[in-house]
């Protein structure tokens, strides 16, 4: 095995950091946690797409995987606690 | 006991891939080293070096003239250029997903309302914010056959502006009706170069325009015209659709 360096690293970093926010995802008791985590994965995603060089799905992925998923989700989640809280 | 058997499959199936990947029965790797693929076999050399309808010299960055497709970005060259059609075709899908969100949100509605009313410096400093940010939006489909980015990436920019807008002022609301205007003129206007390269060289969405020097800011044809619209029709479907999020139907 040859010896590792820095951009090895990183990307174990980066494996490690998605799988742990995916089991966070998973298996968290309130909505809105799991809505963060998918956020946080998108968002070490992207470092994962410049490692492999591919900046143009990167971009896209920061800005609707990380962004516009995010707030919709948030929104999505505002707006079924309202009708929950009439009952 | 239910986590531990979801846990084992799950396992079991990462394993499954990940030997399946990485020791074939042949002897050789079934999914090579990231870096050691040889490319001179494969079809996206002929994209790289612009020579998919014939042999062709190197294409130099800011030298070049004329090339097959003038984008100095590859990936753009290849989306927009040698298959535009499956970029139609992706639109599309956004077109039909919005008018999803559409059928299903629509009718009269009101803004939802938040638990604090956004306070005065939120509300103006989102609007120096918003400038900004479209004009980061234009900039990445305006460059898109220059450097990374395009037509997908900047309207979502633009989209996402406008989400920083209802997400600070608890009253403001696009104009569904100019948002209509935007998307369908864009999404016309779209096709309608295409048949104008059907008409002119023979083929939908034909580049009938010169392609003058890779890198220049004024080159590639048609592709900075058509990654102009596609951002317009993305930003104006995506915030036709948050607005449909960021609202609630009014009581009868």
């Amino acid at each position: 095995m040859t010896a590792m360096n820095v951009s090895d690293i990183i990307e174990i970093v980066i494996g490690v950091l998605m799988t742990l926010f995916a089991v966070v995802t998973l298996f968290s008791r309130k909505i809105f946690t799991a809505v963060i985590g998918l956020s946080i994965i998108s968002l070490v995603a992207v470092v994962a797409f410049i490692m492999m060089q591919a900046p143009d799905v990167a971009i896209t992925e920061a800005v609707i995987g990380s962004g516009l998923v995010t707030a919709l989700f948030v929104f999505t989640l505002h707006a079924g606690k309202e009708e929950g809280e009439k009952k | 006991m239910k986590k531990f058997i979801s846990l084992l499959l799950i396992a079991c199936l990462g394993a499954f891939i990940f030997i399946s990947l990485y020791f074939p029965g042949g002897g050789t790797l079934a999914f090579p080293y990231y870096g050691d693929v040889d490319l001179n076999g494969r079809v996206s050399q002929a994209y790289i070096d612009k020579s998919v309808n014939g042999p062709n010299d190197v294409v130099v960055y800011g030298e070049s003239t004329d090339e097959e497709s003038g984008s100095a970005n590859m990936v753009t060259s290849i989306v927009v250029d040698y298959r535009s059609f499956d970029t139609l075709g992706e639109v599309t899908v956004l077109l039909v997903s919005t008018l999803g969100v559409g059928i299903l949100l629509g009718g009269k509605r009101k803004r939802l309302e938040y638990k604090h009313a956004p306070n005065f410096i939120l509300k103006h400093g989102a609007r120096l914010t918003f400038g900004l940010l479209v004009v980061f939006g234009v900039y990445m489909f305006a460059h898109g056959h220059l450097t990374p980015g395009g037509g997908f990436p900047g309207g979502s920019i633009i989209a996402a502006a406008i989400l920083l807008l209802y997400l600070a002022d608890d009253e403001f609301r696009v104009k569904l009706a100019g948002i209509k205007i935007a998307e369908g003129t864009a999404g016309s206007l779209y096709v309608i170069i295409g048949l104008a390269g059907l008409a002119t060289g023979g083929y939908f969405l034909y580049n009938f325009l010169p392609n003058g020097t890779v890198g220049k800011l004024f080159s590639a044809g048609i592709i900075p015209i058509v990654y102009a619209l596609i951002g317009l029709k993305v930003g104006s479907e995506i915030s036709g659709a948050i607005d449909g999020f960021a609202t609630e139907e009014v009581a009868e």
